[in-house]
C-alpha cells in the first residue's frame, strides 16, 4: 500500500543558523521586534510504498538517515499515513 | 604518475584541477561519475562545482554517485584523494571525512584570496608544504563553514588531522579549519582552490605545491 511520509529536517540545537538569523533581522526590521529567534529548516515529503505501517516508518527512517538528514547538523522527525485519507 | 579527476554533473573546476596536474608534471585523465570502476590512477581529485546544483545539500548527492564506490574503494587502499572545494563537501558528504560544511557565517559567497596556514605536511597532498607555511589561494563558496562538535574537534587535532587553517576565519569554521585529511592522512579536502594558482599567469604558483607534494609522498619523502 501507498503512504504519504513528511519529514521536518532542522539544524541541531547549537548549530549557528545564519538564514535564521537573517529572517530575524528582517522581521524585526518589519516592526516585528517580539521575536527573538528564528531557525530556518526543511519540509520533505515522499510518496513510498510498504506493506505496513511498521515497514514503511523503518524505509523513511533509512531514507532519512542515509541521505536526507546530515546528522553532523541536523535532526529530524517525520510523520506517515496511508495515502488517499485526507 | 597519473592522476584522475572526477567530473560530477555540475562540475566546473575539473578542467582547471586537470590542467594543474599536467602543470605540475602528471599525466591528467577525466573519471566519469557514472562509472564505478576507478582504475589505472595513482591519485584523485574531485574538484570544485555545484555538483547536482547543491541540491538537498551541497556535494549530498554526489556522495551517492557510482563513481563515490570506486573512490572509496580506492581511499581504503591508501590512495591519495584530495577534494577542492564541492569536492570537500562530496568527501564529508560521503564520511570519507570528518565533519560537515554549511552556510559561510555570514550568508555571503566569498569569492576572494584568503591566507592559510599549513599545520601538517604529512599528507601526500602536502608533503611539499611545511607546517607553518603560510599560502594565500582564492576561495569561492558559499557554504564552507566547517562545522564538528568541540570534543571532535579536539580529537582531530590531537591525531593532526588539520591540514590547513584560515588565518583570518572570514566563514566562521569551527577551529578555522581550511582543511582536514582522514585518520591515516591519504584523504584531504580543502576550501581554497590551489588549481586556480599554478602560474603566473593565474597570480602566482602557491598552489602547485599541493600538486607536487604527490610526487614526492610516491617516492617516500616524509617531513615531521
Amino acid at each position: 500500500m501507498r503512504w504519504r511520509a513528511v519529514v521536518a529536517v532542522e539544524l541541531k540545537p547549537g548549530v549557528l543558523d545564519p538564514q535564521g538569523e537573517a529572517v530575524r533581522e528582517a522581521l524585526r526590521r518589519m516592526g516585528h521586534d517580539h521575536v527573538s529567534d528564528v531557525r530556518v529548516g526543511k519540509r520533505i515529503q515522499l510518496l513510498l510504498e510498504a506493506a505496513e505501517e511498521g515497514e514503511a516508518r523503518a524505509r523513511v527512517r533509512d531514507i532519512c538517515e542515509s541521505l536526507l538528514v546530515n546528522p553532523v547538523l541536523e535532526r529530524y522527525a517525520f510523520d506517515i499515513e496511508p495515502e488517499g485519507e485526507r | 604518475m597519473r592522476l584522475g579527476v572526477v567530473i560530477f554533473p555540475g562540475s566546473n573546476c575539473d578542467r582547471d584541477a586537470l590542467a594543474a596536474a599536467e602543470i605540475a608534471g602528471y599525466e591528467a585523465v577525466p573519471l566519469w561519475h557514472g562509472e564505478s570502476a576507478v582504475e589505472g590512477v595513482d591519485a584523485i581529485i574531485l574538484p570544485g562545482g555545484f555538483s547536482y546544483g547543491d541540491a538537498l545539500r551541497a556535494g549530498a548527492l554526489a556522495a551517492t554517485a557510482p563513481v563515490m564506490a570506486g573512490v572509496r574503494r580506492f581511499a581504503a587502499r591508501g590512495g591519495a584523494v584530495l577534494g577542492i572545494c564541492n569536492g570537500f563537501q562530496i568527501l564529508c558528504e560521503a564520511g570519507l571525512l570528518p565533519g560537515a560544511l554549511t552556510r559561510n557565517r555570514d550568508l555571503a559567497f566569498h569569492c576572494h584570496d584568503v591566507a592559510l596556514t599549513v599545520v601538517t605536511a604529512r599528507t601526500p597532498w602536502t608533503r611539499a608544504l611545511a607546517p607553518g607555511e603560510r599560502l594565500v589561494l582564492p576561495v569561492a563558496h558559499g557554504e564552507g563553514r566547517y562545522v564538528v562538535p568541540p570534543e571532535e574537534l579536539d580529537r582531530l587535532e590531537a591525531q593532526d588531522q588539520i591540514v590547513f587553517r584560515y588565518e583570518d576565519n572570514f566563514n566562521g569554521s569551527c577551529g578555522a579549519v581550511a582543511g582536514v585529511c582522514n585518520r591515516a592522512g591519504n584523504v584531504v579536502g580543502m576550501m581554497p582552490h590551489p588549481e586556480r594558482r599554478v602560474e603566473a599567469v593565474l597570480g602566482g604558483e602557491a598552489g602547485l605545491g599541493v600538486f607536487r607534494s604527490l610526487r614526492l609522498a610516491a617516492a617516500g619523502v616524509t617531513r615531521p
